[in-house]
């Protein structure tokens, strides 16, 4: 390719794109290695004002409120350990039990032979017009109901057995598996179940690990419906504490330092995911797996 | 029976079939279906969650159109749509044609899906913090230039475009890779055309890939409206609805008066609306720009 003015300023803007999405992650490391009283003095500085880890200990519940005071945070405890786990829980749960449930629907829909099948499908696929917010409400009287308000499987509850999404994706993928493969097996005698899981899941292997990292970071990510059915201390996640955290900060300057490492450990698991998964992650974003 | 009956004539699998859409099913009635039809009739009912729902017709529906913080809650979320929808829009098709024309990196694409990978709530305080009036970095550099730095989510005018623009940092990169994956299904034997006829690139551009891309355009446009109808995340955990009223969302608003105010009936009459103007918005888009028509034949 000729090197051309026009393609030089084309790179030069791709760049500034580039830099423009990156350098704001570097900035919330930076603050996080700060101390906070000394950000304001050095709000120019590229590293970080006064480097320390305190933010971090202060996030873990390390620190002592004299320590924390004195960098500039609330001295409030904050019991981060087991928003985090909370999260992981959620998370982990709803990833299984959404990708498995999920699976074997789209196997019925794609595979199986019975009456009304498509047009069950159609019902499902229907769901992904209602926004929300529209069954939040209702949901929430129906977790409320169950007796599961504030409790981790009152968050998981309403997305543990499916999305209209999963099914759609799997389905997908179980329609361009050769006939011959699971035909063979079922004039050997075996049943649609044993087929399903000794030989239709583990030759998905690779859509479901897909479907798993999106439903993980989506679940991960979700703060509506956590907030309104996770508010008590014992089951809050990390997206909801993250939403109070600033509001803790007495009067004063916030503690943007504490804050901005505990945005860092809470951005932290979907970084590595996507470190580890990052092609194939990108990859899914197009049109077969629209979202 | 022989094995050759089995293979010629299709029996029904229903027993099998039921059994493994079992749990879909249970979480489809459960959580989907069933509050679609009692949102609906919650609608129409006053109902504080302690008592038992109240059938008053279409009172809640009345009262909207008469409440004046609804109209600007509607008007505020129109401004965002707009504002939000038209920065990204655009940026993202040219971003997705200068990655289409220069590179196929995977780290470059990567680095762009990144924010969309992180919490709305990261974002919005990660914003919050580089906006911040007095000691945030944009301002600190709006100062150093020799202009008055501006309270980005505490002025008024400013309030709702800054929160489009910190949603529009977050889904730029996604909305790019649609566009991306879009672009990669114009067969290249159509740009090598333009190329032997003599278009430039800026010709090429307005000539065939934009109206190449027109159906897959509306299909991102149909994504990215319904989403951005829904803002709350950003608008919660920054200026909770202020100053005044002025980011007062939609969604905000529903969330206040379900769970601040206790009129349940009242917002689920005010979701109700919502659902319609964003099915009536993927219809008009659907319709205005043709999105079942290609114009590569």
């Amino acid at each position: 390719m000729r090197l051309t003015w026009g393609r030089v300023l084309a790179w030069a803007v791709l760049w500034f794109f580039v830099l423009a999405t990156v350098l704001p992650f570097y900035w919330m490391l930076r603050t996080a290695l700060s101390d906070n009283h000394a950000l304001a003095a050095q709000s120019f500085s590229l590293l970080p004002a006064d480097l320390t880890l305190g933010p971090f200990e202060r996030v873990f519940g390390l620190a002592t409120p004299e320590e924390a005071l004195a960098e500039g945070g609330s001295g409030a405890s904050l019991d981060f350990w087991l928003y985090l786990r909370n999260s992981l829980v959620v998370a982990t749960a709803v990833t299984v039990g959404q990708v498995l449930f999920s699976s074997m629907a789209a196997y019925a829909f794609a595979r199986l032979r019975w009456p009304g099948r498509d047009a069950w499908f159609a019902v499902f696929l229907g769901a992904l017009l209602v926004p929300p917010i529209f069954t939040s409400l209702p949901n929430f009287l129906t977790v409320k109901s169950l007796g599961l308000l504030n409790t981790l499987p009152g968050i998981m509850l309403p997305s543990l057995f499916m999305t209209p999404f999963a099914i759609f994706f799997m389905r997908q993928f179980f329609l361009g598996i050769p006939r011959e493969i699971d035909e063979a097996a079922m004039i050997d005698g075996a049943k649609p179940w044993r087929i399903f899981f000794r030989i239709v899941l583990p030759i998905s292997a690779a859509p479901v690990t897909t479907l798993g990292i999106l439903t993980f970071v989506t679940t991960w990510n979700d703060y509506f419906w956590p907030l309104l059915v996770g508010q008590t201390e014992q089951s809050k996640v990390l997206t909801v504490a993250l939403g109070v955290f600033r509001s803790q900060t007495p009067q004063g300057a916030p503690d943007w330092a504490g804050l901005m490492a505990a945005s860092l450990v809470a951005a932290l698991p979907v970084m590595v995911l996507y470190a580890v998964f990052g092609r194939r992650v990108i990859n899914s974003i197009g049109f077969s797996g629209i979202k | 029976m022989s094995t050759a009956a089995v293979a010629r004539r299709p029996r029904s699998q229903l027993g099998p079939a039921l059994v493994m859409i079992a749990p879909a099913a249970l979480g489809f009635l459960v959580f989907y279906l069933y509050p679609t039809l009692r949102g609906a009739y919650l609608s129409l009912t006053e109902y504080n969650v302690l008592g038992s729902p109240v059938f008053v017709g279409l009172r809640n529906y009345v009262d909207m159109v008469q409440d004046d913080v609804f109209w600007n809650a509607v008007r505020v979320t129109l401004l965002y749509v707009v504002l939000n929808i038209g920065f990204q829009t655009v940026l993202a098709v040219g971003l997705a044609v200068l990655m289409h024309r220069l590179t196929k990196s995977v780290l470059i694409r990567g680095s762009l899906l990144l924010p969309y990978l992180i919490a709305n709530v990261v974002v919005a305080l990660l914003w919050y913090w580089m906006l911040d009036y007095s000691i945030g970095i944009v301002n600190a550099v709006i100062d150093a230039v020799g202009l008055p730095q501006v309270a980005f989510f505490g002025d008024e005018t400013w309030t709702v475009a800054t929160i489009a623009g910190v949603n529009t940092w977050r889904h730029l990169g996604y909305t790019a890779l649609l566009v991306f994956a879009g672009l990669q299904m114009i067969p290249a034997s159509v740009y090598e055309a333009a190329a032997v006829d003599g278009a430039g690139e800026w010709r090429t551009f307005w000539r065939i890939t934009l109206p190449l891309l027109r159906p897959v355009l509306v299909l991102v446009l149909v994504i990215t409206v319904t989403g951005a109808f829904q803002v709350f995340d950003t608008v919660a955990v920054t200026t909770g609805g202020g100053p005044g009223n002025a980011s007062r969302v939609l969604q905000l608003y529903i969330y206040e008066q379900a769970f601040a105010r206790g009129h349940f009936g009242y917002a689920s009459a005010m979701s109700v609306v919502l659902f319609l103007i964003l099915a009536g918005a993927a219809f008009a888009q659907m319709r205005l720009l043709r999105a079942g028509e290609s114009d590569l034949t």
